[in-house]
């Protein structure tokens, strides 16, 4: 299975969590774990999801939580876990 | 399970740190185009080089998205064209021809550049490769994404001093015919001694002879990650130091070997390396000279430049190779003048001078890069510092270039415009004493006794 990581960087209000987590419930997209933190001010959130199910394209999930995130007033990215597995571990 | 400090650090150095894969390359063979009849060469090249290219450009933007990871530049490489042409081509001019016909199948798959119209010289010039050198001003100046490079010497040949002699005319022609643009055409011209056969960085990449029909390979870059490793060793030790640069170009590396691995599989074309180059642009943030002053020196060019840059083109290579299953190509750093923001501060502070260049490129990974000098440098003179730079190549075993680029019109102090990730540049002072005696003696230099190891 390939994880899928969804980043969240920005400032913090009511709801990023709920809202975010909303559209991957929509999507048939599954979280398997969630880490939160704030950092210099900033909420910033890391999510390791299940998109193999999901009913959208990578791509197209994609673009649609950046577009997302440009309405909650955050940074949001999706990236394949292999990225992070590749820099961080040997 | 991957940590969100982790996953922070790497977004940090994609979104703050300039960390990018430079380029994908796409090597191909065009052995098998060969023809006497021209016509039927250009046909082939130009099918080919489309067919096994044409979803390169998606492929690179398909990885760009999956993993969040820049891909600045796409592009090709193919067999030197002097071996391609030699049968059809019989005189300059028909290799302008396939000039053209490689630009317009670049332009068509999309690549920003397409390198490979070389000629393989280190120890004899065949006709066409005579003809190949002598065409490239006018391929040069009628084509926009045309790459070319010549290998006028190694460590097992020695030196081919007449395509040294021929190429300083070559340059100047080129600079002339290019001379609206502040002769660009010159910055896409490389001389080497031990050219490799799999280097994916432009100029000077082609399909060495020695390659598959197809082949994969990866530039990684990251000046501006190093740097920012190092902010925070501060003060310490040389041991310190060099364990931070050679973790962070570990971690540099993976993502070009995992780029890499992705390309493959996608395109179905096998993986040939990973270069670990240190590749600066003129982007603030991006530049390996600043990396030179992190480690402790007013500017790049002060006393002590090239003992560091000897340390950090080391430490990129141990840091590096681990990170990947093959490595190859250019792997060290690169000190290109115009493409540099610090590179070219400190041309402008007088820190950095021509001759000092040349005391880095003993212990980096290319050469003298992408420098300004005088529109009214003689042609004697740029073949005598090509020849001091392929000695150097010639005797330390490694790959040494020249990118000169003599400015028609324009004198020392001046600067020039490239544009775009070729930056700008203020032309240097050229030792003005004459070596024409020397240059114009003709034949080649001998291998230097310890190439004899068999």
């Amino acid at each position: 299975m390939k994880k899928t990581i969804i980043t969240v960087v920005g400032k913090d209000t009511v709801g990023i969590i709920a809202k975010v987590c909303t559209y991957l419930a929509e999507n048939n997209v599954n979280i398997l774990d969630i880490s939160q933190t704030i950092v210099d001010g900033y909420f910033n959130m890391m999510m390791v999801t299940d998109a193999t199910k999901a009913s959208k394209e990578f791509s197209v999930l994609s673009s649609e939580l950046k577009a997302l995130g440009e309405v909650i007033g955050v940074v949001i990215q999706c990236q394949h876990e292999d990225i992070f597995n590749m820099m961080h571990r040997i | 399970m991957i940590n969100i400090f982790e996953v922070n650090e790497t977004n940090k150095m994609i979104s703050q740190e300039n960390l990018d894969v430079r380029t994908i390359t796409l090597g191909i063979s065009l052995l098998d185009c060969i023809d006497s009849d021209l016509g039927e060469v250009n046909r082939k090249v130009y099918e080919k080089i489309v067919t096994l290219a044409g979803n390169l450009v998606e492929t690179g933007k398909a990885i760009e998205n999956e993993f969040g990871i820049p891909i600045v530049n796409k592009r090709i490489s193919v067999t030197p064209i002097a071996m391609v042409g030699a049968s059809a081509c019989k005189s300059p001019k028909d290799y302008v021809t396939l000039a053209k016909t490689l630009d317009r199948a670049a332009k068509e798959v999309g690549v920003n550049f397409i390198g490979g119209y070389s000629a393989l010289v280190n120890k004899g010039m065949t006709t066409g490769d005579e003809n190949l050198i002598r065409s490239i001003p006018e391929a040069l100046s009628c084509t926009e994404r045309v790459c070319s490079s010549v290998n006028v010497g190694s460590t097992k040949c020695g030196i081919n001093m007449d395509a040294v002699r021929l190429l300083g005319d070559v340059i100047l022609e080129t600079a002339e015919k290019t001379k609206e643009e502040d002769s660009l055409g010159c910055a896409k011209l490389v001389v080497f001694c031990n050219a490799p056969d799999d280097n994916p960085f432009m100029a000077g990449a082609f399909h060495g002879v020695t390659e598959a029909d197809a082949i994969i390979n990866v530039g990684v870059s990251g000046p501006g990650v190093v740097k920012r490793a190092l902010e925070k060793v501060r003060g310490k030790n040389f041991e310190e130091l060099c364990e931070t640069i050679k973790k962070t170009a570990f971690k540099v590396t993976r993502v070009g070997q995992l780029v890499a691995q992705e390309a493959s599989r996608m395109m179905n074309i096998p993986f040939g390396i990973v270069d670990l180059s240190l590749a600066p642009t003129p982007a603030i943030g991006d530049s390996v000279a600043d990396i030179l002053c992190e480690i402790g020196l007013e500017y790049a060019g002060a006393p002590g430049t090239t003992a560091a840059l000897a340390l950090l083109n080391d430490q990129v290579k141990k840091g590096g190779v681990m990170a990947s299953s093959y490595v190859g190509g250019l792997s060290g750093a690169f000190i290109p003048v115009s493409e540099d923001q610090g590179m070219i501060d400190a041309v402008k502070a007088n820190a950095l001078t021509l001759e000092k260049l040349e005391a880095m490129t003993c212990v980096c990974s290319v050469g003298l890069d992408m420098i300004a000098i005088p529109g009214d440098t003689p042609a004697t003179t740029i073949s005598g510092i090509i020849a001091d730079e392929m000695a150097i190549g010639m005797v330390n075993q490694k790959t040494t270039a020249v990118r000169l680029i003599p400015v028609i019109g324009k004198g020392v102090g001046e600067m020039v415009e490239f544009g775009g990730l070729l930056g700008y540049a203020p032309i240097m002072p050229v030792n003005p004493f004459s070596c024409d005696a020397f240059v114009n003696r003709g034949g080649r230099i001998p291998a230097p006794i310890h190439s004899f190891k068999n």
